[in-house]
């Protein structure tokens, strides 16, 4: 296997990031690539052309040839118009697409007979979570936001006591605590600010919790979850609620980093222009949410403007801002992702064909050969385990003990009841009444030991198999009544072999005795250790 | 005493006994059930010495018999390390096992017994003797060989005889006949070669049956042989004609059964495979098919140090133990351990596979013996779904518990078997001795996941090791 993969240098004005980094170029050789960069592609990344040539990657000034010769082309950007067309029919483009947004592009890109991955069409489930670069970005986005808010606040973030006088600390407010909503979160909260957190999906509570943020909730009855991880738009009555939460909260605190996005649509507008006019001079809101329009009314994407005494960071290249950490973050997803090609087949010797049967890939791959595949069948939700490709594994869940089974079908009962009269039917015809009376304690009880061990909890078997043992060791009481039973009664002419009985007699009882007293003190041992 | 309050007694000791197993259910009731336990055997106990079936001559050797035993007892109960439970328990059973046979001996070769009996009722009996004594043989041996490989001192591999089912079945023919021979008998003398056969053939078959069983199905075996105890001893009750004998048996035997069905169900197997044994190796070609299948890749060692540094930065631990940790004694560390991440705000949490260890709740009770409070020991249904949420997953010694191949490869011989996910935690680690297998003799691709790390060496040691790290 010898497929080359292509890094072209990101010609998007101002983009710093690369889509490889010399690590991640070493691993992609060790798994059969071969790697052609663009000389001067990681220069805005800090990555100079020497650290990828000593990572076994070849260097390609000519631009053209580069994306000529390349079988895979990695970017970061989606391709303008120049790099479509130097694309070729049956090369394998891996990128960011936005294929919602920019269906002129799918159109173009398709006409070239190319294959497509876009990254940002990675499915959310947990076995995609390696090759997410959705989430590293906005990872990397978050920090950088409160870096950002940091930079414009004129103050620490930290409350201090100093000689100069009392610092408070600074109060941070964050909407939506999804990846990047939570990196912004815990980024804040170790600058020592205070954090609260706001989020339509009630279940992250314990997420915001957990990164030292406290949870602001909308009191107001709606499930705000969607499928795939993502938040849905909400009614009416919600966002009212919201919004009186949110104006409450804009006079309290300094810094608001909204985050709210909901997919193939613009971003909600959730800070009104009231609510800038209300905030402390000097506040910053830093709106990760710019590019697809803003959260806030008045953001200017792609700049900072000062409106009512608020600074507003409406940046729309957060984590090109952190070119180094982002681009390293972003080759490793993609080389997880031929890791994934690999595994399936995708990537077979010099040949590439996706396997569309695999539900990562099938998501990802938004043109397969020229053909528009995109939007992909909705995915599973997020909670499902990883998807099982073949039917023959799916794994029949056990029955836990203690729910009720299922009722037995009708022939099965049938038979078994029948079966059970037979054989009542042959006792009853033959044994003699004595037995019987034996026989009905017996039946009975066997019943009560079901009905009471069947609750049983799992973390007792050990003592109730101790315990049940100490009980049988009852078998003590025949030996008892053997060893030297009351002679009047049977005639005298029968010899009975007194001290063989007896002896076997004694023999049982010991034995028998021994289980009785270990048995309960055991038991009695192992229980005394359970608490609470 | 009279006839009428012995049987009282006997009702009375029932409703105890009944009680206690009903106690033992539950963590809140089960010191009590205990104790119900306990009156009700003194109860049957004295109720028997001092009823009309026991003359005075017979006290001496009770009390002598009776002393030796409890002093046996108490000691063993005394000094029996708790990793040591499932010996004990496999050991106990072979006692009753034992007592049942000596007892339907003592009772076979008493003439007395048999006077005035019908025809028919002789039959009964003699039948009823016969059980006693096949039951009990089997008990015994079963047992015993349980106890041996429990301890380690036979091989936990199953051990296969060629056409081992024809063997037993063989056996079970045998036992047939000479069960005719038996019946046909005349006299003591002229049975007791019959007799002597089949217990020699029952003594056989106990052996043979638990030698074809797995290490893994180790659990479900001493289950299964506490439950024969309960049949001998309602055996031995219908052969005296003892009411007590049979309900008590009855019990024990049903709620053992119960308890080797719940297991079952557990590790998603059936419980007439297990019985069958060669647990892993029914097949030619599963092992072929597993091989086709074995996991690539490297294992990432850690080292302790490293493994508290994790352990440090995590909001939430779940600790998953295995028979590792009963081997190496480790669970007072784990202990400290948990009070020490506890301290530190960590959610600590157990995860009990219910196969976990030897015995059914084997984990359960080391892990109660050193003190872990039970209410952060969760049952693998209760926190499987937590996992994705876990930071760090720590597997002590335990294999193929936490088997992904269980759920994802269809031709493992351990597929269907719930298994916990500890590969969905943030990060795994796995604590072994080496790279070995399970019991069940499957590799794990667990060990190969990106997100587990290896931490070789003596569960105590290295634990002890990420303790002192903890606490620096």
């Amino acid at each position: 296997m010898s497929l080359l993969i292509g890094v072209p240098r990101e010609v998007f004005p101002g983009e710093k990031r690369v889509a490889t980094v010399p690590e991640v170029v070493e691993k992609l050789i060790k798994q059969g690539f071969r790697v052609a960069v663009e000389a001067g592609a990681g220069d805005a990344a800090q990555i100079n052309d020497d650290a990828y040539r000593a990572a076994g990657a070849e260097l390609v000034a000519d631009r053209n040839a580069l994306w000529a010769t390349a079988d895979i082309v990695f970017k970061v950007r989606a391709p303008n118009a120049d790099e479509v067309g130097l694309l070729r029919a049956g090369q394998t483009l891996v990128s960011f697409i936005w294929p919602a947004q920019n269906p002129d592009l799918m159109q173009q890109l398709a006409v070239r007979k190319v294959t497509v991955l876009a990254m940002d069409s990675v499915p959310r489930i947990s076995r995609a979570q390696k090759l997410d670069a959705l989430s590293s970005m906005a990872n990397i986005g978050g920090y950088r936001a409160v870096i950002e808010a940091a930079h414009e606040f004129g103050r620490f973030f930290t409350g201090s006591i100093t000689a100069a006088g009392k610092v408070p600390p600074a109060k941070v407010f964050v909407i939506g605590a999804g990846v990047a909503g939570l990196a912004a979160i815990g980024t804040a909260a170790s600058l020592g600010a205070i954090v609260r957190a706001n989020d339509t999906r009630p279940e992250v509570a314990d997420q915001i919790k957990s990164l030292g943020g406290e949870y602001v909730g909308v009191d107001y009855v709606e499930e705000g979850s969607g499928v795939g991880g993502y938040a849905k738009v909400l009614s009416e009555g919600f966002q009212k609620a919201q919004k009186e939460v949110f104006a409450k909260q804009a006079k309290d605190v300094d810094i608001i980093i909204t985050t709210a996005l909901i997919p193939g649509k613009p971003a909600p507008k959730l800070i009104t222009e009231d609510m800038v006019k209300s905030m402390k001079q000097g506040s910053v809101i830093v709106d990760m949410a710019a590019e697809q329009g803003g959260n806030c009314e008045l953001t200017v994407p792609g700049e900072v403007v000062v409106r009512h005494g608020v600074t507003i960071v409406g940046y729309k290249d957060l984590p090109s801002r952190l070119a180094k950490q982002a681009s390293t973050l972003y080759a490793t997803n993609l080389f997880r992702l031929m890791e994934d090609m690999i595994k399936t087949k995708s990537i077979d010797g010099d040949a590439v064909k996706v396997d569309m049967a695999d539900e990562v890939l099938r998501g990802t791959t938004v043109i397969n050969q020229g053909e528009i595949t995109w939007p992909p069948p909705p995915p599973k939700l997020s909670a499902a385990p990883p998807a099982v490709a073949k039917p023959a594994a799916v794994v029949p869940k056990a029955k836990g003990h203690g729910e009720p089974s299922g009722p037995m079908s009708g022939t099965k009962t049938a038979v078994l009841f029948g079966v059970g009269a037979l054989l009542f039917l042959l006792v009853g015809r033959f044994a003699p009444p004595s037995f019987l009376g034996h026989f009905t304690v017996f039946i009975l009880a066997c019943f009560i030991g079901y009905m009471v061990v069947w609750n049983v909890k799992p973390a007792l078997h050990t003592p109730l198999m101790s315990v049940t043992n100490a009980v049988s060791s009852i078998i003590a009481i025949g030996a008892l009544v053997q060893i030297a039973p009351d002679l009047s009664k049977i005639s005298a002419d029968l010899t009975r072999p007194e001290e063989w009985i007896r002896w076997l007699s004694v023999g049982a009882i010991a034995l028998a005795t021994v289980n009785m007293f270990g048995g309960f003190a055991v038991t009695q041992r192992m229980l005394a250790m359970f608490r609470k | 005493m009279t006839s009428s309050l012995s049987t009282v007694s006997y009702i009375g000791a029932t409703i105890l006994f009944i009680l206690c197993l009903g106690g033992l259910s539950n963590q809140e009731t089960s010191r009590r059930g205990n104790l119900y336990g306990m009156i009700g055997m003194a109860i049957a106990v004295v109720a028997t010495i001092f009823g009309v079936q026991v003359s005075s001559a017979g006290l001496p050797y009770i009390i002598g018999a009776m002393a030796i035993g409890a002093a046996i007892g108490l000691y063993a109960a005394r000094v029996v390390q708790m990793t040591q439970m499932p010996e004990l328990v496999a050991l106990m059973h072979s006692l009753v096992g034992l007592a049942a046979m000596l007892v339907g001996y003592a009772n076979f070769i008493d003439p007395a017994v048999s006077v005035g009996l019908t025809p028919a009722e002789n039959t009964i009996h003699e039948i009823e003797m016969y059980l006693g004594v096949l039951i009990g043989a089997v008990t015994f041996a079963g047992s015993v060989i349980a106890f041996g490989k429990l301890s380690a001192k036979i091989t936990g591999k199953p051990v296969l005889l060629p056409g081992r089912h024809l063997l037993n079945l063989a056996g079970l023919l045998g036992v047939i006949y000479f069960g005719y021979a038996f019946i046909s008998a005349h006299g003591v003398a002229e049975a007791m070669t019959p007799m002597i056969v089949m217990t020699v053939i029952a003594l056989l078959f106990g052996v043979h049956m638990v030698m074809a069983i797995g290490g893994a199905d180790m659990p479900v075996v001493v289950s299964m042989l506490n439950s024969y105890s309960g049949w001998a001893a309602a055996a031995t009750g219908f052969m005296l004609n003892n009411d007590l004998l049979i309900v008590v048996g009855a019990l024990v035997g049903s709620s053992g059964a119960i308890l080797s069905y719940i297991m079952c169900s557990a590790m998603n197997r059936n419980f007439l495979s297990v019985i069958a044994g060669g647990f892993g190796t029914d097949s030619g070609a599963s092992p072929a098919a597993a091989g086709a299948a074995q996991p690539a890749g490297e294992v990432n060692p850690i080292l302790a140090a490293e493994t508290a540094e994790m352990l440090k930065d995590a909001k939430s631990v779940i600790i998953v133990p295995g028979y590792g940790m009963a081997v190496a004694q480790a669970q007072h560390t784990v202990n400290e351990i948990t009070q020490a991440l506890r301290a530190k705000g960590i959610e600590v949490r157990f995860g009990i596979h219910p196969v976990a260890g030897r015995m059914p709740g084997h984990m359960n009770v080391l892990l109660a013996e050193a003190r872990v409070p039970y209410d952060i020991v969760f049952e693998m249904d209760e926190l499987n779904d937590d996992f994705p949420k876990t930071d760090v997953a720590i597997v002590i010694g335990a294999n193929d518990i936490v088997n992904p191949a269980a759920q994802d490869d269809p031709t493992s011989p351990i597929a269907g078997m719930p298994v916990l996910e500890v590969w969905k935690a943030k990060h795994s680690i796995v604590m072994k001795r080496s790279m070995a297998s399970g019991y069940a003799g499957v590799d794990n691709p667990l060990f190969y996941k990106d997100n587990n790390r290896m931490l070789f060496g003596d569960a105590k040691k290295m634990l002890d090791e990420v303790l002192a790290a903890l606490k620096t």
